[in-house]
């Protein structure tokens, strides 16, 4: 009964401290205002967030983990690519 | 070793205290009652942090009224010692869950109320009082929206969920009216600043409502007989079931402790 309307949708909060959204979970909903406040009742109950983001679970794209070594394994030879070689100078301070 | 009732040396103020956590426990008490039983496991957490929340209120109120009695009571005391006839809170919060849609609607028709009843209680001459107004606001204020949101699904929903929803109409109306009475324990506070008059909130309570019933289709009522007496301890039939088993264990059991 309820189950025929109710999709699954991916939660993300962002913390008081945080920069970024982080996955928290996910939960069931009919529409976006209930996710909304659902995501609040179950992932917000011991004063992690500050801002809420629900998607629903269909509308996120993923990489098909069979494709792991094709995707991911040519980069952890390229070390030219991380900026560690250069030294900076102390006047530039943190970058 | 404690046991027995208790009785409260009810002064204006200790009285006007004890109405609104009683109110607050009440309530509260009613929303756990769902705790494994609710339709959805959000629900579930819903309808518990709302409780919660409220047994919260209820305990800054009790300890307050505690302090201003001054008679060696204590939050305990007054929420499992005391009798039903010694209970003061609306009729409205005492009523039975129900289904889903009947627990949905007291919630909306109480929070609409309580919502701008708190915010204009953070204007009290009473430090204490407007210390928990504040914060009850913002609790009271997403009861609002969270009720009101499933008013509106299940009122332009499906043809049970409508129906639910008019049954729950029917049978809670009629305690609508206790939200806005006053008497002479109202009028002794209001003086002093420390409370306010429950009529000044009927207005905008009645566009709170009108509002979210139009959204979910379904018809405010005329106004009938108003049931009352919860204030002055004559109560439904309904809450002393509730508090023989919110209160059997303290009373079989006085001063355990775990």
């Amino acid at each position: 009964m309820l189950e025929t309307k109710s999709q699954l949708w991916e939660v993300f909060i962002r913390s008081r401290n945080g920069l970024a959204h982080k996955h928290v979970g996910s939960l069931h909903a009919s529409d976006t205002t209930l996710a909304l406040q659902a995501a609040r009742d179950i992932y917000t109950r011991r004063g992690e967030g500050l801002s809420i983001w629900v998607v629903p679970s269909n509308d996120i794209a993923a990489s098909d983990p069979a494709d792991k070594d094709m995707m991911f394994e040519p980069t952890a030879s390229k070390i030219y690519r991380h900026p560690t070689f250069y030294e900076v100078p102390d006047e530039v301070g943190h970058m | 070793m404690a046991s027995g009732s208790i009785y409260v040396t009810e002064t204006p103020l200790v009285s006007y205290v004890l109405r609104r956590a009683d109110d607050a426990l009440v309530l509260g008490h009613r929303l756990s009652e769902w705790c494994g039983r609710a339709p959805t496991m959000e629900e579930e957490l819903a309808l518990a942090n709302m409780g919660l929340d409220l047994i919260g209120q209820a305990r800054s109120l009790y300890s307050h009224a505690a302090a201003v009695e001054a008679a060696g009571h204590d939050e305990d005391a007054y929420a499992y010692r005391r009798d039903e006839r010694g209970y003061r809170n609306l009729l409205l919060v005492e009523q039975p869950n129900g289904d889903f849609a009947c627990t949905i609607l007291r919630q909306f028709l109480y929070a609409a109320f309580a919502e701008p009843y708190w915010r204009a209680m953070t204007a009290s001459c009473d430090s204490t009082l407007a210390a928990i107004a504040a914060k009850a606001e913002k609790e009271m204020a997403y009861h609002v929206r969270h009720s009101a949101e499933w008013a509106i699904r299940l009122g332009n929903g499906t043809a049970e969920s409508r129906a639910r929803m008019e049954a729950a109409l029917e049978r809670l109306w009629t305690f609508t009216g206790e939200l806005f009475e006053a008497d002479g324990i109202d009028e002794a506070v209001i003086v002093h600043g420390i409370g306010i008059a429950p009529h000044t909130l009927h207005h905008g309570w009645r566009e709170t409502v009108a509002r979210v019933f139009a959204q979910a289709t379904l018809i405010l009522p005329k106004d009938g007989y108003m049931r009352k007496g919860g204030r002055r301890g004559q109560h439904s039939e309904h809450l002393g079931h509730m508090l023989a088993e919110m209160q059997y264990l303290q009373r079989a059991l006085p001063d355990a402790t775990w």
